[in-house]
């Protein structure tokens, strides 16, 4: 009955290196022979009914799935066709005609038609649907009123099957971005007779998204879904485009974890993560051919300012706050350099706009315009709480700006954290005086962001109101003639919008991710954009060759 | 015997019916809802959801269909998974957890039993406080800092073992169910390092080695049967621990199992998806704890007899 410890623990190691070689070859290596990409891919998505979800990894996986009227050029974020071949716009700007392709197939074989976008979209727009994106579709004319039940009747709504490889859409205003909005989920066409096979159009409920129910028309097809495992997508052979498809299969995996997935990446179980531990970041900037990747990201990291409430009431307050904030000493020490600096609320470069720059950080401003609103060197400060979400980093931002207030201008901040949905809760109820806030573009145009501070912007949350300001977005940005001029315009508002600083703007997020180098054709965009049929695996021994 | 068992399962009803009603008004007391997100959700789709998942009804006529729907055992419809009812998320995780939760209770048997006899035996050697201060250590290590190690060492220095996953390449069970079985291997081995401490000490120990057994026949044939009967009393509340407690552990290696589910549900608002699986676990604790109650009187013959042998 005698076992020494070492003798135990050598035992159980003996045992342990017995799985040593069992493991055999990484995902990585078997991927590349294979043609099968090993993607990170955040959480379990919550379906894949393109109507339905709401998140990025949802809509990763149904952006291979289906395919929209056009879809974007990796490189330029341009839009070029999809199911659409090409696409007419009239002089007013107003009507748009697609002609589909009359190889765009449905994964059963059926044909796709103008009639499928016509019956997809009265789905999008249902009211009954709770489709929660149904407005990107409101450029489309009265489809605003239907989606909320103001007009019952579809027929009225712009978008018109001429025949059947013929959709006319007619718009309210001329929408620039129009054409880009066809690549969102929100817009997709469905299979009608597999959706009514399994309920009614407007149910949430029904099993047609799974693996042996699915039909979509994208570039690969549902093969496999285990919840909270994996998901396999494999080549479609009846895509019009598969040719230019150099995938057999993509593995999609939730991992919510980043510290997991960095770990996962660096044994090769994964190709490419969906994110970095932001601690992680310095070591892999170091090595040599890093498979780090950080680009610029159409995202804006601010906090709003809750113009109803004391002292955020006095725009010199709020003011003083911003100018206070070392934006640069920020980024360098506690992001680690990873964003840019912001100065505005639309990120630099949102296809081809430059946002202005109102102001800069200048301590002697902040603590002039502090005393004139009536607390020199912060005396008689009432106190201002910020509220964030729950999360170490929002932490060590807000920290950090606590800091810069407190040495600038001698007045001190509260921080408070709350749980997801109760913050969520306190934004929406505008119960708060400052609180952080992160804004990720749904499509490329510097009207995604101006447009959340409209009078009535469901988002807008800082009580900040000025009619020149919604003017110049709702009327006269839509009538310019080019795009200098509507530029122009953008960039009138938001100086008008950072001279009332209802918000503070703090940093462009950007896009973090590992990607192998094995793999081609991701390039990095403003909008972190993957068009999976471009994307190829160069194999390591190819690559040496 | 049978009118203890009887006894138990009626008391556990009242009890289950509670946990139903605190949990449902709790959590949509809980501020936000289900369908609050970043991006402001308008009115008309609100309603719309809300009419679907029938939240638009007065709250006790909500109550009152929940239980009837999970009197014919229905969990309702997921408010995160739109397509997946709560049974079917249930299925899908629990065998996982159940199997992963099994697996470590294994590791902590066998690991923190046979350390805690050895250490009983060679009491106040260095035999006995090697193991027992590792058993602290595996106390204190809370598995999200032994899972990251293990990984470390094993899975990505030595590369003997996978570092994620669950049935997808061999091995890659072992580092999880070696994770959350650290802990309670300590407490086994701390119970039973205790109980055979106190049965070594017995009168009927002495005269098994008046009568000349061997020192091993005296500890595996007539100390361990009562020496573990500590350890069986914690097995039905630490195996129902295992099973509500394995959410850092499958977070970290990527097992698809319950734990999952539960956790995110309350950060989702997930009303049924938190009520159902509340339900169930409280149901296979309860369920846990009868058992191990069951096995301790089986083990143990006085307290067999307070009930009577009927």
């Amino acid at each position: 009955m005698r076992i020494s410890a070492s003798r135990f623990l050598l035992s159980v190691i003996t045992a342990l290196s017995l799985f040593a070689c069992g493991s055999g070859e990484s995902n990585v290596v078997q991927g590349n022979r294979e043609g099968i990409l090993h993607v990170g891919n955040g959480t379990e998505p919550q379906g894949l009914d393109p109507h339905v979800v709401t998140g990025i990894p949802e809509s990763n996986i149904v952006k291979a799935l289906f395919e929209g009227l056009a879809v974007k050029n990796p490189q330029t974020l341009e839009s070029e066709p999809g199911v659409a071949q090409s696409w007419d716009i009239s002089e007013d700007g107003l009507t748009i005609t697609f002609h589909l392709n009359p190889e765009a197939k449905w994964s059963n074989g059926d044909p796709m038609t103008a009639e499928d976008y016509v019956w997809s979209w009265q789905r999008a727009l249902n009211p009954t649907m709770g489709n929660q994106y149904a407005y990107m579709l409101y450029p489309v004319e009265n489809a605003e009123a239907f989606a909320t039940g103001k007009l019952d009747d579809f027929a009225q709504v712009g978008v018109k099957a001429l025949d059947p490889h013929t959709l006319q859409v007619t718009l309210n205003t001329p929408t620039p971005y129009f054409i880009q909005l066809m690549d969102h989920h929100s817009a997709y066409a469905v299979h009608r007779p597999t959706i009514e096979k399994f309920g009614k159009a407007t149910d949430r409920f029904t099993p047609w998204t799974r693996v042996e129910n699915i039909v979509g028309n994208g570039p690969f097809r549902l093969k496999e879904w285990k919840l909270n495992r994996r998901i396999i997508v494999e080549k479609s052979n009846t895509y019009w485009d598969r040719d230019r498809v150099s995938l057999n299969g993509i593995e999609f995996y939730p991992v919510e974890n980043i510290a997991s997935e960095e770990r996962m990446f660096r044994v090769g179980q994964l190709h490419y993560t969906n994110s970095i531990p932001l601690d992680k970041i310095p070591v892999y900037r170091e090595m040599d051919n890093s498979p780090y990747v950080n680009a610029p990201y159409l995202g804006t990291y601010f906090y709003l300012l809750n113009t109803n409430k004391p002292p955020l009431d006095d725009v010199r307050v709020r003011q003083a706050l911003s100018l206070a904030v070392n934006r640069k000493l920020l980024n360098d020490s506690v992001l680690h350099g990873t964003n840019f600096p912001a100065y505005g609320i639309t990120p630099p470069g949102t296809l081809g706009y430059q946002p202005p720059k109102v102001f800069e950080y200048d301590v002697a401003r902040a603590r002039q315009l502090l005393a004139e609103a009536g607390y020199p060197n912060g005396e008689g400060w009432p106190g201002l709480e910020l509220i964030y979400n729950t999360s170490e980093s929002h932490l060590k931002v807000a920290v950090a700006l606590q800091q810069m207030w407190k040495d600038a201008l001698n007045i001190d901040v509260t921080l408070a954290n709350q749980e997801w949905k109760v913050y969520l809760d306190s934004v929406d109820q505008m119960d708060f005086q400052m609180a952080r806030r992160g804004w990720i573009g749904d499509y490329v145009d510097p009207n995604n962001f101006l447009d959340l501070f409209l009078c009535n912007g469901g988002n807008n949350n800082t009580g900040f109101c000025d009619p020149v300001y919604d003017d110049l977005i709702t009327q006269q940005a839509p009538r310019a003639k080019t795009r200098e001029e509507r530029y122009a315009i953008f960039a009138a508002a938001e100086t008008r919008l950072m001279e009332q600083m209802p918000i503070i703007p703090i940093y462009t997020y950007t896009s973090n991710h590992l990607i192998h180098p094995s793999v081609q054709g991701m390039p990095s965009n403003l909008m972190d954009y993957v068009n999976y049929k471009y994307v190829e695996l160069v194999g390591d021994t190819q690559a040496t060759q | 015997m049978w009118r203890f068992i009887g006894f138990r399962v009626l008391q556990s009803i009242p009890v289950l019916l509670v946990v139903i009603t605190v949990t449902f008004f709790l959590v949509r007391m809980a501020p936000g809802g289900p369908f609050s997100s970043e991006k402001a959700v308008i009115p008309e789709v609100k309603a719309a959801l809300e009419a679907q998942y029938r939240l638009n009804l007065p709250m006790f006529e909500q109550y009152t269909a929940y239980l009837g729907d999970l009197a014919q055992g229905d969990l309702g419809p997921s408010f995160k998974y739109p397509g997946r009812s709560v049974n079917e998320l249930i299925a899908a995780g629990f065998p996982v957890t159940a199997e992963l939760g099994l697996y470590a209770l294994l590791v902590a048997i066998s690991i923190g039993g046979i350390a805690g006899v050895i250490a009983s035996l060679r009491r106040n050697t260095a035999q006995d406080y090697i193991p027992m201060s590792v058993a602290m250590i595996g106390i204190c290590v809370p598995s999200l800092l032994m899972g990251p190690i293990l990984i470390l060492v094993f899975g990505i220095y030595l590369e003997w073992l996978p570092v994620s996953g669950w049935g997808d390449t061999p091995g890659d069970k072992i580092l999880p169910a070696i994770t959350l079985g650290s802990t309670y291997a300590a407490y086994i081995a701390r119970l039973s390092r205790a109980g055979m401490l106190e049965v070594m000490s017995q009168d009927y120990i002495r005269t098994a080695r008046a009568k000349g057994l061997p020192e091993w026949r005296v500890v595996v044939g007539h100390a361990l049967r009562g020496g573990m009967i500590p350890v069986v009393a914690f097995l039905g509340p630490a195996f129902a621990g295992l099973l509500s407690g394995s959410f850092v552990v499958e977070t970290i290696f990527q097992i698809p199992g319950l734990g999952r589910f539960y956790v995110q549900a309350a950060f989702n608002r997930d009303y049924t998806m938190i009520l159902g699986a509340t339900v169930f676990l409280a149901t296979l604790i309860v369920v846990f704890n009868l058992l191990s109650d069951i096995l301790a009187a089986w083990m143990n013959p006085r307290l067999r007899s307070q009930y009577g042998e009927g």
